[in-house]
């Protein structure tokens, strides 16, 4: 039973990392019409960020900080993105979106690994969530309990800023009728690459969230995002906390697959987004696209 | 829905005559090659890239659905043809018929599948399923893993042709090419090729005309599927052997540039385009992980500045479609 709490728990990390980048990409393309396929090389470079932070001898900056910082930085790079190219591409067909971000994450992660290789990079845990606890019926890595934790307050605390917020009603209006919300004086333009540098920073955050898990790797969000098209065609992008069920659920899944059935543990999104597809075309939450 | 190019223009005779011109000349200089003391090889291999990417341009240039997984069709005969011939020693026409027979049964299920949603969700799916392939190729002790299915015997074809022979080689998979592109050419030129043109520029009018627009879709992606599978079972005659790297998503990515360097939408365009990344590919070789930069750096240009690409430039300053 431990190992089958051990693979629950690690499936409850993988669906906290889901729910944060299929967030981002729901938000992202209902205010830019853009599936951002850069969104897995903004993730990899939050891990980055945050490993630069703590490893450049003059600024030795922790965790703690870094958890503000990456997304921050992260977030400004994707808004100087949004404001010299993906701006432009208002009115095109959606494909030149997946496009240019496609030859953007091509971009990012290929200077990483020029200058990184390919292998990983370790990054500790912070001081204050080492070691762990016994719950009882299994041992809790306090680090990796803090990550579900922290991600579900994140993922919460997102989906508020979107519904119930002033803001987010802005948001949600520019995203059915951006002209209508305009003539109303609100600055558009200006929501649009925030509302970028949000989803991006919702990355990023993921990306140091498992920087001290998964390693550093330039090409640790190369195949994720993959993954998360398929949580984003499971679950579709039209309701926020759609997203984050989805997300957490299947990661879930994936990891009772890891203890059931280990050789399907890659597959077995895939293959459900097939099921899906079979049964209920538009997604389970999503609205026709 | 905007229309992905902005300058369709009608197909008359002047126009296919224009067109067999040109082809006529392309398939000379092709042909002309083995005499030029041009390496016979880097033009195979961009020949089967060719076919790869007119059969990919044949989804989204005339069907306007953007596949993000061509590479599984081109993984998929290629390891079926290789399987077909080193193990069950099959002769070259019957490792090809394999492959294409693999793709397309590949192509009918997977079609099936990705045409259920549209636009930038048929991206996706079509991306996911060719992971998904991709991890069934890692794990199936058929393909070898990472090592792949090397040191594939060419053959005779049909008893007559030795493959193992550069220049009977270089004809066969030219031949190959000039047929599938021709395939392609009348496809795109009959009625279907028109419902299918009609369904891209407005999909719903369409269907309100009576077209069953998903069957129309689904038997645009079993051709493409199909003739994307037959590039991937010439390439491993080329190539002498099927690996992990024809499956992955970074070879859709290249198919993908190839065909929107050359010109999405275009006839020639795609045949440009694989030329092009293929010979970069070749010069900038020993630069590494920055062929990637490169290639990433040319989507972004391509995109913002030069979405004809190099063909549908061409023909937008002759007001021609090439």
């Amino acid at each position: 039973m431990q190992a089958l709490y051990a693979q629950l728990l690690v499936g409850l990390i993988n669906g906290s990392f889901y729910a944060l980048l299929s967030l981002g990409l729901a938000v992202i393309f209902g205010m830019l019409n853009i599936i951002n396929f850069a969104h897995g090389a903004l993730y990899m470079m939050g891990a980055f960020v945050a490993y630069f932070l703590l490893n450049n001898d003059y600024l030795s900056i922790g965790y703690w900080p870094a958890l503000i910082i990456a997304p921050i930085v992260v977030g400004i790079f994707g808004m100087i993105l949004e404001r010299t190219m993906l701006q432009w591409l208002t009115g095109l067909d959606h494909l030149y979106g997946l496009l240019l971000t496609f030859g953007l994450a091509l971009i990012i992660q290929g200077v990483f690994q020029n200058y990184f290789g390919s292998s990983g990079l370790p990054y500790a845990i912070p001081d204050q969530l080492k070691g762990g606890m016994n719950l009882g019926f299994m041992f809790l890595p306090i680090y990796r309990g803090w990550v579900v934790v922290f991600s579900l307050v994140v993922c919460l605390a997102t989906w508020f800023l979107i519904e119930k917020t002033q803001l987010g009603a802005y948001l949600r209006a520019a995203t059915e009728n951006p002209t209508l919300v305009r003539a109303f004086g609100i600055n558009v333009p200006r929501m649009i690459t925030l509302t970028y540098g949000l989803g991006v920073g919702l990355a990023a955050l993921a990306g140091v969230l498992s920087a001290p898990i998964n390693q550093v790797r330039p090409l640790m969000g190369a195949d994720l995002i993959i993954v998360v098209f398929a949580v984003v065609v499971i679950g579709g992008m039209g309701s926020i906390m759609g997203s984050i069920i989805t997300g957490f659920a299947l990661g879930v899944i994936e990891g009772l697959t890891k203890y059931f059935y280990p050789e399907a543990s890659n597959t077995v999104v895939f293959v459900l987004m097939v099921l899906v597809l079979l049964v209920k075309p538009t997604g389970l939450t999503g609205r026709a696209a | 829905m905007t229309a992905l190019t902005d300058d369709t223009l009608p197909v008359t005779a002047r126009a296919m005559r224009d067109e067999m011109i040109v082809f006529v000349f392309v398939a000379l200089a092709l042909a002309a090659v083995p005499f030029t003391g041009i390496y016979p090889f880097f033009v195979m291999q961009a020949l089967c890239f060719a076919l790869l990417a007119c059969a990919f341009n044949l989804l989204i240039g005339y069907g306007g659905l953007l596949s993000f997984g061509h590479a599984m069709f081109l993984g998929t005969a290629g390891y079926c043809s290789a399987h077909a011939l080193k193990v069950w020693a099959l002769p070259p026409e019957l490792g090809i018929l394999a492959g294409v027979a693999a793709a397309f049964v590949l192509s009918i299920v997977t079609g099936y599948i990705s045409i259920r949603r549209q636009g930038i969700y048929f991206s996706m799916i079509t991306l996911a399923l060719s992971q998904l392939l991709y991890f069934i190729y890692l794990q199936a002790p058929f393909t070898h893993g990472e090592d792949g299915i090397q040191g594939i015997p060419q053959g005779h074809l049909f008893g007559i042709f030795d493959l193992s022979k550069p220049t009977v080689l270089y004809y066969v998979v030219l031949v190959g090419f000039l047929a599938g592109f021709l395939l392609i050419y009348r496809i795109i030129n009959s009625p279907f090729g028109e419902v299918l043109k009609s369904i891209r520029e407005n999909e719903q009018r369409a269907i309100s005309l009576g077209y069953r627009t998903d069957q129309y879709k689904l038997l645009a992606f079993i051709l493409s599927g199909t003739l994307a599978g037959f590039a991937g079972s010439l390439k491993v005659f080329v190539a002498q052997n099927a690996s992990l790297t024809d499956v992955h998503w970074s070879m859709s990515g290249e198919v993908v540039l190839m065909t929107l360097v050359g010109g999405l939408g275009t006839i020639f365009g795609p045949v440009v385009g694989a030329f092009v990344i293929i010979a970069m590919q070749q010069y900038l070789a020993s630069y590494g992980q920055w062929v990637t930069v490169i290639q990433g750096a040319i989507f972004v240009i391509c995109v913002l500045t030069f979405r004809r690409g190099v063909v549908g430039e061409i023909a937008h300053y002759f007001r021609r479609s090439l």
